[in-house]
């Protein structure tokens, strides 16, 4: 066998993965990748604009189909601006592979040109990190590094290479299944948790399944485990953030996204069940509110594959520790082989229509301004037909898209949920469109977020990628507003959105089309013509300035205590409630 | 507004890890990224092919802390197994110091006879000082240490606490 260069190296274990594309930036410690790639033309590879991009593309790409997503950038500050969306991936369990460019081992320590501790600075936010100092392990590595990044929760994974060790040579030769020394995730549960938690589901009276991302990763048939599992116990669903879509907003069962922003229905059925089955879910602050008064009454059953989220914030009474679509199909074969009828939770689901009854996602329509929950809604209205993916930035416009936007399929909602990264939606929507060519891709923005990655326009151009940009503009950072509203007695300090850009002629210089829609009686007329378009558009929606995102229960209170409208709202908090993010 | 603290118990844990570059940056950096609390850490190489660590760390959290510090050991990749030694029953947890003392006269027959008491043995003496090695529990190297501060200690080396649990099987 020869020996091939580490470059050479490592463009061939990327391909023997399965990889087609490759989101990066080229830089002086990664030049002999680079020319590798060029020779090899086995690789798609996506000039992005910003480092941070290529991993924020990465993830739309991954959370969109599945696969995992791969970065590839130079040392020091290639590296450095990568580390938001590594972090990002890391809190939301997005599969994720970093290829970084390090300064040759015989510089490492010496303050190189472009040096940076990657591996150190990397270490608590990716799941794992190397440091390859040796061509003949980066073989071995890349693929182990592929097998960490989408096996178990999945996560980031950074794999650095010293420029040496792209240009020594060595031995490759694509290696079986991995079968690694200290890393083996379960992903069967127990056989006793299983059949215990369908006694608990057949016995309940108030259950509520509240699921979360770890469906969307078990993959599309954990989705429809979920609604197997619905349908048979009778228990509605709520989901977290990014649980969206794994049981469909259109379905029987569904009581609404739940938390901070969540709907009353949702956060009243956990609050007054007698049995809570989390899926794949973390009983993140944002889902419990005030952690005492937590679903006080109920039985906790906890199935994640992540030992270490089980207990961390809420006692659990049963622990599963298992993938969720495994566990959920161990689930209804125990249910069916045993016959269980279906429970009578009639009494349940009334109560469960009187909470609906307050219609907590109503809002205030207007006349002379458009309402961006209305905006949101008249989106849906022109595209759920065609399924459309939904990437966002972070903010009001983020909210007001879970709670109006319904997803009845999984991988078609894409957010930062964890990190709460703005800037994380031009580039994912770039991903995700090159990782589903024929999908509609549509970030749903604000005009603070979009600024945070607008250099990404250039990279849709470059590559013909039709993805609609859909600008919610008050003129705000709307929830640093809202909150200033709710806790500071509407002192607005530096969030006022000033100096903005003419959206529409800043799209068009980049090649974009661009529309703005000023009045309601132009809204649907302006989606249209967005949706006409083959080619690449940016919508600025001038909304209502200051409408605000409700329901929300706020810092630090009980699920009970939830603000539906805005005149309810007192405008200060004691420093206990200020002090909680 | 007052920040509150949770009350702790002490724990000592022995985390086996494979041996590789960082892996102890790794551990060390969880607890603090986390917030957990080292008493103390010690490392070294315990299998003939110098592939395996063992890492005792003697913490102290709250029960709930201390299972999450375990949970969150045991997902780091290269960690092979965490033990709650306190926790999974009766383990020896030993130390040793390296004492240094300086005296004439009097102090140093005091500090010999003392020595003698906690058999700590002489690895270096001079004239005018002596070290003494002495190994046991925190406890009676405390005691020791604190006695020798009667009688010219001048500075001390702990090598932090190592622990493995009693009878016959392996943590």
């Amino acid at each position: 066998m020869t020996e091939k260069s580490g470059a050479d190296i490592l463009v061939e274990a990327l391909c023997d993965l399965g990889v087609e594309v490759v989101f990066g930036y080229p830089g002086g410690a990664v030049l002999p990748i680079y020319d590798a790639l060029f020779r090899s033309g086995r690789i798609k590879h996506i000039l992005v604009r910003h480092e941070q991009a290529a991993t924020h593309a990465a993830e739309g790409y991954a959370r969109s189909t599945g696969k995992p997503g791969v970065v590839l950038v130079t040392s020091g500050p290639g590296a450095t601006n990568a580390v938001t969306g590594i972090t990002d991936a890391l809190m939301d369990s997005i599969p994720m592979v970093v290829i970084t460019g390090q300064v040759p081992t015989t510089l490492i320590g010496s303050d190189a040109f472009q040096e940076a501790d990657t591996v150190g600075i990397t270490r608590h936010c990716t799941k794992h990190n190397y440091l390859v100092k040796d061509p003949a392990r980066l073989g071995p590595v890349i693929h182990e590094a592929f097998h960490i990044a989408t096996s178990g929760r999945p996560g980031p994974v950074v794999v650095d290479i010293p420029k040496n060790v792209q240009v020594a040579t060595a031995k490759y030769q694509k290696p079986g299944p991995i079968q690694h020394k200290t890393y083996r995730p379960a992903l069967k549960a127990d056989r006793a948790a299983i059949e215990q938690v369908v006694d608990m589901l057949a016995a309940a009276e108030r259950p509520v399944l509240y699921t979360g991302g770890g469906i969307i990763n078990a993959g599309p048939a954990a989705s429809q485990l979920l609604q197997e599992l619905a349908r048979i116990t009778g228990a509605p669903v709520t989901s977290t953030l990014m649980g969206l879509g794994a049981y469909p907003a259109s379905g029987p069962a569904w009581l609404g996204m739940l938390g901070m922003h969540g709907t009353y229905e949702a956060n009243m059925a956990m609050n007054q069940a007698d049995l809570v089955v989390a899926i794949g879910s973390r009983f993140d602050d944002r889902v419990t509110g005030r952690l005492d008064a937590f679903s006080p009454n109920s039985r906790k059953v906890h199935i994640d594959i992540d030992r270490s989220s089980i207990n961390k914030t809420v006692r659990i009474d049963l622990a599963i520790v298992a993938d969720a679509g495994h566990a959920m199909e161990d689930m209804v074969r125990v249910w069916k082989a045993r016959q269980h009828p279906k429970p009578d939770t009639s009494g349940w689901w009334q109560r469960i229509a009187e909470w609906r009854a307050k219609k907590c996602l109503a809002f205030p329509e207007s006349t002379n301004e458009i309402m961006p929950q209305r905006a949101i809604r008249a989106l849906w209205e022109a595209t759920h037909a065609r399924s459309p993916i939904i990437t966002t930035e972070v903010g009001q416009h983020q909210m007001w898209a879970a709670q109006h936007f319904g997803f009845d399929l999984p991988n078609k909602w894409l957010t930062s949920g964890g990190l709460g990264t703005m800037g994380y939606g031009l580039p994912a929507a770039i991903g995700a469109q090159l990782g589903n060519p024929r999908a509609l891709v549509i970030d749903i923005a604000g005009e603070a977020s979009i600024q945070m990655n607008i250099q990404e326009l250039a990279t849709a151009t470059q590559y013909r990628l039709p993805v609609k940009v859909f600008i919610l503009n008050n003129e705000y950072m709307g929830m640093v507003r809202q909150w200033q509203e709710l806790t500071y007695e509407s002192r607005y300090s530096e969030s006022y959105s000033d100096a903005l850009p003419d959206f529409v002629k800043l799209a068009e210089a980049y090649g974009w089309k661009g529309i703005r829609i000023e009045t309601p009686d132009q809204l649907e007329a302006g989606i249209a013509d967005m949706l006409a378009h083959d080619g690449p558009v940016m919508v600025d929606c001038m909304v209502a300035k200051l409408a605000n995102c409700f329901p929300m229960i706020p810092s630090g209170a009980a699920h009970t205590e939830m603000i539906l409208q805005a005149n309810e709202v007192s405008g200060t908090m004691d420093d206990e409630a200020k002090a909680l993010v | 507004m007052h920040i509150s603290e949770e009350k702790a118990e002490r724990h000592t844990l022995a985390v086996i890890v494979d041996n590789e570059p960082g892996i102890l940056a790794r551990i060390a950096g969880l607890f603090t990224a986390r917030g957990y609390n080292i008493e103390s850490l010690t490392v070294s190489e315990v299998t003939a092919d110098k592939a395996v660590s063992r890492i005792t760390i003697v913490t102290s959290a709250s029960p709930a802390t201390l299972e999450q510090i375990v949970a969150q050991l045991d997902r780091l990749v290269p960690v092979h197994r965490v033990h709650d030694l306190t926790a999974e029953g009766p383990h020896v947890e030993r130390e040793l110091a390296l004492v240094k003392v300086r005296g004439t006269g009097d102090h140093r027959i005091e500090a010999l006879r003392l020595a003698d008491v906690y058999r700590a043995r002489v690895v270096d003496a001079t004239t005018s000082s002596f070290v003494f090695e002495v190994t046991g529990g925190i406890e009676k190297i405390d005691k020791f240490v604190e006695l020798m501060g009667e009688v010219g200690l001048i500075e001390v080396a702990r090598t932090g606490i190592v622990a493995i649990a009693r009878g016959k099987d392996a943590a």
